[in-house]
């Protein structure tokens, strides 16, 4: 068969873009940093049921694909365009089928299952290098966890072309919602990163608000109006039982998050019509005031270090961003821009504080560093609020709330870029995300 | 007494009372809590032209003020509401009251319930100054959880950014 004219000259174009990434076979790798960029093709054929797992090879294959495509960083090449077909999986690996369809990264793996248990083997190639990144490994586990097994094969594949942690295999807590705007019903409810794996925490009976998790994810922390007034409760993930922290008289108290060992709470505390913020030991019961002043302080959270809080007050006159130490003393605003800033919350990086900004008529979730500076703002809309941050610091979820009577809320992700803007599917309306560590 | 155990006895007054007020919309936070939706209303709204009916206190005198956006101050118009909520109050001894703060949607969560429970302790503190003792009343902060009118433009918000005083049957607390 002939080439006709302009398809020969394509062909060569695409050549030309090939073969210097092959010549230079520079390592594979993604700087999630970097400006606009191209997302990286890869394949991920099939898993080989090596015995007994019959479709799980396929599902646990098209949910490695799924994490990796719906980060934005990735492109799957799928399996229509594939040349090879891997049918075991210790055979070499055929770069050249593979370099045709110019699939820079090549994820491989196998299945078997049997009495409950399903062993999960990958690795992943560097196609144009012609060789593999890292090594081969596997994961054992029930068959029920199946999920959880795609996600840390693609957290995997994710890190070493990345560099970056991963954050596939985490659960995110979240208020689901049901009923009119006007009496809104909330209950909390936890899932998979991803939306999979739905589970009812609560009923419906009372409002509650704004669940956190425990630095190790075994803990919920939330507010309730179970007693008709706003109170902080602690609820074991592992059994749902909930205990009233703070039972201080004649004060209510909301936003909670934990302290980076997991010991103390630090929260807001309201009493006569002012708002500040304290610490309970939860151990010991011990309450610390850190802030006194007729202002509103809310939305306390710790540094990965502990060492210090941000929170957002409206001592200036207007909602803004302020650090103290976690003792106390004497904060240091952060927040500059124009508008008002609320719901910081600390990168478990370390490196930045990621906020919810008003400005003319316009929500925005951004991000800046802790001291304030490069400020940048990655989503706009009518009411977006509330971000929590991905294990790895890299992705940032939050609450979007449409507008007027039919106006719902859900839940949307977006990178620190800004990129990769993307809503989560819930069964029905929610809000108030706040994502786990990564699983054990 | 202490006040939270005062605050719960009202809640429980509330249970039972149920929701007397047609403009509340706190009803499921509150009611909800001790599992009472289903809670019988023990208290005739009556008839508005009787002044010494809830209807009459809810409809004729007022039973919210508003607030303008990001404020806790109360407004002349509100003052006024709230003298006449005194008045009434002060010749009802058998009742006590809830006072809901509520906000507008154009705010974060959390600062809303901060914002919320300012406006219902300006409007409580407002009616203790007309000579309403404190013991009758307790405060719950609704932030933008409850609002009243539910379209996302001016007319709406200027309903939502309310304090209400919601009467209970209690026997004093």
């Amino acid at each position: 068969m002939r080439l006709t004219a302009p398809l020969a000259r394509a062909a060569l174009l695409a050549l030309s873009l090939i073969l210097p990434a092959a010549a230079n076979a520079a390592p594979l790798r993604i700087v999630i940093d970097s400006g606009v960029i191209e997302p990286l093709p890869f394949a991920a054929p099939a898993f080989v049921d090596e015995g007994g797992a019959g479709d799980l090879a396929a599902r646990i294959t098209s949910v490695v694909a799924a994490d990796l495509a719906g980060t934005g960083l990735f492109r799957e090449i799928g399996p229509e365009a594939h040349i090879a077909q891997i049918s075991s999986f210790g055979a070499p690996v055929a770069y050249s089928d593979w370099q045709a369809i110019n699939a820079q990264a090549l994820v491989t793996g196998a299945v078997s299952a049997s009495g409950g248990q399903i062993n999960v083997k990958f690795r992943v190639y560097d196609v144009f290098s012609g060789a593999e990144l890292g090594q081969g490994m596997q994961f054992a586990g029930s068959e029920g966890s199946w999920r959880r097994m795609a996600h840390k094969v693609a957290d995997a594949v994710y890190s070493r072309i990345t560099g970056e942690g991963g954050y596939f295999d985490s659960r995110v807590v979240y208020v689901a919602e049901s009923g009119p705007k006007n009496a809104r019903l909330k209950q909390l409810a936890v899932m998979d990163y991803d939306g999979a794996n739905i589970q009812y925490l609560t009923d419906n009976s009372a409002l509650v608000l704004a669940p956190r998790f425990s630095p190790g994810g075994e803990r919920i922390l939330f507010t309730s109006y179970a007693t008709g007034f706003p109170q902080i409760y602690l609820m074991s993930a592992a059994d749902l039982s909930v205990q009233a922290l703070d039972q201080q008289d004649g004060t209510m108290t909301f936003a909670p998050r934990f302290s980076p060992d997991g010991q103390s709470v630090v929260f807001s505390l309201a009493r006569g019509g002012n708002t500040d913020i304290y610490t309970l030991n939860i151990g010991s019961g011990q309450l610390t005031q850190l802030t006194n002043s007729p202002a509103i302080e809310t939305a306390p959270s710790y540094s990965p270090d502990g060492t210090r809080i941000v929170f957002e007050s409206d001592r200036s006159g207007a909602q803004q961003i302020y650090v103290m130490s976690s003792g106390g003393g004497e904060p240091v605003r952060i927040s500059n821009g124009k508008g008002r800033y609320g719901t910081p919350v600390w990168s478990p990086r370390g490196d930045m504080v990621a906020f919810t900004k008003q400005n003319e008529g316009r929500f925005h979730i951004g991000v800046m560093l802790t001291d304030g500076t490069e400020e940048r703002l990655l989503t706009s809309s009518f009411l977006d609020e509330g971000p929590t941050w991905a294990p790895n610091g890299r992705v940032i979820m939050f609450t979007r709330q449409g507008a007027g009577e039919g106006g719902e809320a859900g839940l949307f992700s977006v990178d620190i870029t800004g990129r990769n803007l993307r809503q989560i599917a819930t069964e029905g309306p929610a809000s108030d995300p706040a994502w786990s560590p990564l699983l054990p | 007494m202490s006040i939270l155990t005062k605050a719960l006895l009202l809640v429980a007054a509330l249970g039972l009372a149920a929701c007397n007020n047609p403009d509340r919309n706190g009803a499921s936070g509150a009611n909800g809590a001790n599992g009472a939706n289903g809670g019988i209303d023990s208290m005739a709204l009556g008839d508005p032209n009787d002044p010494n009916s809830v209807a009459y206190f809810n409809q004729t005198i007022g039973d919210k003020v508003l607030f303008a956006v990001d404020q806790s101050t109360l407004t002349p118009e509100g003052r006024a509401v709230l003298q006449g909520q005194a008045q009434w109050i002060l010749a009802h001894p058998g009742v006590t009251a809830v006072i809901e703060g509520h906000a507008d949607e154009q705010g974060t969560r959390e600062y809303n319930i901060g914002l919320s429970d300012k406006r219902a302790n300006a409007a409580r503190d407002f009616l203790i100054s007309q000579g309403v003792a404190a013991e009758r009343m307790v405060t719950v902060p609704y932030g933008k959880e409850r609002p009243l009118a539910i379209c996302s433009d001016e007319a709406c918000y200027a309903q939502n950014r309310r304090a209400v005083t919601v009467l209970q049957a209690g026997a004093g607390v």
